[in-house]
């Protein structure tokens, strides 16, 4: 029998933490927060054809995207690895894929069908759109049909991949909702969760003290490789002193003023604990449950894509002024220790711990109260970006295309 | 157990940060510092608003600024107990 309950038992003022959630099992033993059925085009110029086929069957979703032609080297290798890892993620049930031709539809196609879900590639020359439109759209409603029939079962909480990422930062996310992510890490990674954080260029200043959170020497000399890398890479770029870029306008407006700041803010996320290794954009971790640092662009929509395309399938997003990000696959779960954020834009907070600035609340409660929303939504209630329809479905694009 | 007006990380630190809507011209500021629980009296020469820093002593031009225990950038024009620390007189060290 299924006994979960969001206790409010606490023993010597300690919450118990749930042991379980209710998810959807998949082929591969993974499982979903989540049981989308996803129309995936491979190029910019089969969206059309992927968002008729999601028009006509309902219980679908269309992820249209700007690339996917001419791309090469480690760009193309990018765009094959987000496209796949989406596909494989647990949070989709079943994948058509539609393309411009049949080699890259079918590579995306064999990559998701290693999972054991439901797969299947469209290509649309030599039949145009209507008649692919047609033929996808029976293959859509058969996997809808199938999709909408599976039931959430108990699952241990070790099947839940956390990622994090905070955005429109100020002073109050270093001070209360950055540490409160923290304080989650801290009490679940002992139940055996995969974590992980990214936004590489956001370390900047406090990059010397992430490294040695690093698990092991390999951990720390590849994360000092990936941030100069990404640093030598943003100097070379830089026409300014990346005044409003970083820290953002909107960082800047809200207390921050240097990117050190900024990354000593960001970087309580990750609460006491220790990266196991070091992952490419979009790149699934191998090594087992713990801590992995994924190198990202900082842009919110950009860093959860490549998160969901590593196979994570809940997310959790500290905002200071506001950010309203969300993600087609993974429930992206928003929390502000910021008073006027949570009063001004309640529709989009999932979980206020502005209580913790008042010292009407500790980091402890706020880390528990936090553990509640995500286990509610983890479970299937809806976050407040899905309730308002928010889809950001961005690629990471390296360089030019050829 | 009172409202804090201002939170300090860490003893270390040379600023606190505005935890209430504003600050008002010339408040004693009730400060908070986390990291050894005590509490401590800041005045606050300008209204300063929620998210923002204040200056915990005299700042001189090339000083170090910081916060959660940690370098975050250097003073680039001189700032008085009390004052407001943003972007008009600190600077990244970094880019």
């Amino acid at each position: 029998m299924y006994t979960f309950t969001m206790s409010k038992q606490r023993n010597g003022n300690k919450m118990e933490i749930p042991k379980s959630f209710l998810g959807y099992k998949r082929e591969n033993g993974r499982a979903g927060t989540r049981n989308h059925v996803i129309i995936l085009p491979v190029d910019d110029i089969s969206n059309a054809c992927a968002e008729a086929v999601a028009n006509n069957i309902k219980g679908t979703i269309a992820l249209p995207h700007s690339y996917g032609r001419l791309q090469f080297g480690a760009d193309l290798e990018l765009h094959f690895r987000t496209m796949i890892g989406t596909g494989r993620n647990p949070n989709v049930a079943a994948v058509i894929v539609i393309g411009i031709e049949p080699k890259w539809t079918k590579k995306i196609v064999d990559g998701i069908a290693e999972t054991g879900k439901p797969v299947e590639g469209f290509h649309i020359e030599r039949s145009g759109d209507i008649q692919t439109i047609m033929k996808a759209s029976k293959k859509a409603q058969e996997f809808s049909m199938w999709a909408s029939e599976k039931q959430r079962e108990e699952c241990p909480m070790s099947d839940l991949w956390i990622s994090v990422k905070c955005g429109e930062s100020d002073t109050t996310s270093g001070l209360a909702s950055n540490p409160t992510v923290g304080n989650l890490m801290d009490k679940l990674e002992p139940l055996g969760v995969h974590l992980c954080f990214g936004e590489t260029s956001e370390l900047t200043g406090a990059e010397q003290v992430c490294a040695k959170r690093g698990a092991t020497p390999e951990a720390q000399k590849k994360f000092m490789k990936t941030w100069s890398e990404y640093n030598d890479f943003i100097l070379k770029e830089a026409t300014n002193d990346l005044s409003e870029s970083q820290p953002t306008a909107g960082n800047i407006a809200g207390g921050l003023t240097t990117i050190e700041e900024k990354a000593f803010g960001n970087f309580q996320k990750i609460g006491s604990r220790k990266f196991i290794d070091v992952l490419e954009p979009a790149e699934e971790p191998k090594k087992g449950k713990g801590l992995y640092f994924m190198d990202t662009s900082s842009a919110a929509a950009e860093c959860v894509t490549l998160q969901a395309a590593g196979g994570f399938n809940i997310h959790l997003f500290p905002t200071g002024q506001g950010n309203i990000i969300g993600n087609p696959i993974e429930p992206v779960v928003k929390l502000t220790a910021n008073p006027l954020t949570a009063k001004l834009m309640s529709e989009h907070v999932d979980c206020d711990v502005s209580k913790i600035l008042s010292r009407e609340m500790n980091l402890d409660q706020a880390g528990d109260k936090l553990i509640e929303t995500t286990l509610k939504v983890a479970n299937g209630r809806l976050t407040c970006a899905e309730a308002l329809g928010h889809r950001e479905f961005v690629m990471t694009k390296l360089y030019r295309s050829a | 157990m009172s409202k804090p007006d201002l939170i300090i990380h860490d003893e270390k630190d040379n600023v606190g940060v505005v935890v209430v809507e504003t600050t008002k011209k010339g408040q004693d500021c009730n400060a908070w510092i986390m990291e050894n629980d005590k509490t401590i009296n800041v005045p606050s020469t300008n209204e300063v608003p929620l998210g923002h820093k204040i200056a915990l002593k005299d700042l001189k031009v090339g000083d170090t600024i910081f916060k959660y225990g940690h370098d975050i950038g250097k003073v680039v024009k001189e700032i008085k107990k009390g004052e407001h620390v943003h972007v008009h007189n600190v600077k990244t060290k970094k880019w």
